[in-house]
């Protein structure tokens, strides 16, 4: 019998995958990118804070602001590219709307107050519930957000109609900045969560 | 396996690097700094010492010249940078360098002249009076640092593309190289395209009057697409060249192109 031969048991019992393979590869991808671009961010930022505080050095990426925008210039490309399949492959497979819609009102309040009740179940992980689905869908926006913001202060000058739909060119800045703190903040609760749940963790490593 | 560690125990390595950068000679240290810019970084990224830095600096300078042909690419020389009302005007206009205003150069316009060398037909240097004896225009324009600043200035000066013109400049040569009164011998390269935009402009005044001490007197080259560290002040000569001599800032790993 060849060892290609596929068996019943095989058959009766397929382990669903959650996570396809682009899912995965470029969820970490887009990690690795995301936080070579946030700490080389804060570098960029401690040359000119926006606020009354600093970022310890030790989180910082790049030694000084020449290195810092060497990296931040790099990470970019990994951030936008990686990021652009995600969003193209995201709407043409049909997963976006299958996986983040509907986000309705009635239903995110509802399944806020069970997960601060701690009653919010996570049995099929193939099943975003309301409070995932706007955390995602959000974080997608930002995402977005983030890198057009960003463009506008890279290339303020051929880029001139972007940056007058944030405003003008400070305005940009602060977008870019606030972008930053709501990705952070969704990368505590996201991590957290993970943790709290470990099984949706492994199907975002090996799919199942 | 035991980690080798080049490093003293007990001695904060920053304070160390900072220590030792101190006692180098100029160019060392720029050499210093720009190599070994990332060893700290990369060093927190694999949570570990890594002792061989290079190949993290070499991918990172390789992007950057990457960036550079992409900034040249999409560079558009029609596109103009915005300009504002006299309201905009930001007050006062930050005086900025890596030095303090008291250390800027103190240049004396009666015996100063601008060095024209290179690919041009006419090599004569040029006096103050001469120079302000050419058309001018005045624009009011944002400055945007490398750090992420900004601040609107009004800037009145003749177009250096007149003044290229005027010399009999190749203007098929890659660069216009400025160099500079500072006591480092400030420098930094300008790609021609980027030379002859119509906002590029031989500054001699700000806010309609004469250039002041602070932001580059006599003659400051105002770049409207470009970085604030690549509008040179206290400018002495001007090279049109094919050869890419590096510059102060670029040297040390600012992006060259760094147009905007």
């Amino acid at each position: 019998m060849s060892s290609l031969t596929v068996t019943d048991d095989q058959i009766a019992t397929p382990a669903k995958v959650i996570q396809p393979a682009w899912v995965r590869v470029m969820h970490w991808t887009n990690a690795v990118a995301m936080i070579l671009m946030i700490m080389s961010g804060w570098q960029i930022y401690n040359a000119s804070p926006l606020f009354d505080f600093r970022f310890s050095h030790d989180i910082t990426l790049g030694g000084w602001l020449g290195g810092a925008l060497l990296w931040h210039f790099a990470a970019m490309w990994l951030l936008m590219i990686n990021g652009l399949a995600y969003l193209v492959t995201g709407f043409a497979t049909g997963r976006f709307r299958k996986k983040l819609l509907p986000i309705t009102p009635s239903g995110v309040l509802h399944d806020v107050r069970a997960a601060l009740t701690f009653k919010l179940g996570h049995d099929d992980l193939s099943v975003y519930n309301y409070v995932q689905r706007t955390l995602y869908a959000g974080i997608i926006l930002v995402g977005v957000l983030i890198v057009l913001s960003g463009l506008s202060m890279w290339k303020p000058v051929q880029l001139h109609w972007l940056v007058t739909l944030f405003g003008d060119y400070p305005t940009a800045r602060y977008i870019h900045f606030f972008c930053m703190a709501a990705i952070c903040a969704f990368l505590v609760i996201h991590v957290l969560l993970a943790l709290l749940v470990p099984k949706s963790l492994r199907a975002m490593i090996i799919g199942r | 396996m035991a980690k080798r560690s080049f490093l003293i125990p007990g001695v904060d390595k920053r304070l160390l690097i900072k220590d030792s950068i101190k006692v180098m000679p100029d160019i060392a240290r720029r050499r210093f700094i720009a190599g070994g810019a990332s060893l700290g970084a990369l060093t927190l990224l694999a949570g570990c010492d890594v002792i061989d830095s290079s190949s993290a600096d070499n991918l990172l300078a390789k992007v950057s010249k990457f960036n550079d042909a992409v900034q040249d690419f999409i560079f558009n020389p029609d596109a103009l940078a915005p300009t504002f009302p006299e309201s905009a005007i930001t007050k006062p206009f930050p005086f900025n360098a890596y030095y303090d205003l008291d250390d800027a150069p103190e240049v004396d316009g009666d015996n100063w002249k601008l060095e024209v060398r290179g690919l041009v037909d006419n090599k004569k240097s040029w006096t103050l009076p001469e120079l302000t004896k050419l058309p001018q225009f005045t624009q009011v324009t944002r400055h945007i640092c490398v750090e992420g600043w900004s601040a609107i200035g009004s800037w009145t000066g003749t177009p250096l593309r007149d003044f290229l013109k005027l010399i009999g400049a190749d203007t098929r040569a890659k660069y216009v190289w400025f160099q500079c009164a500072d006591k480092d011998g400030y420098n930094s390269p300008l790609d021609m395209r980027t030379a002859l935009h119509p906002q590029t402009q031989m500054t001699f005044k700000y806010a309609n009057e004469t250039l002041p001490r602070a932001y580059g007197f006599p003659m400051k080259i105002r770049v409207p697409t470009k970085l604030g560290f690549k509008n040179p002040k206290y400018v002495v000569s001007m090279e049109v060249t094919n050869e890419y001599k590096g510059g102060y800032w670029e040297d040390q790993g600012y992006n060259s192109f760094s147009g905007s």
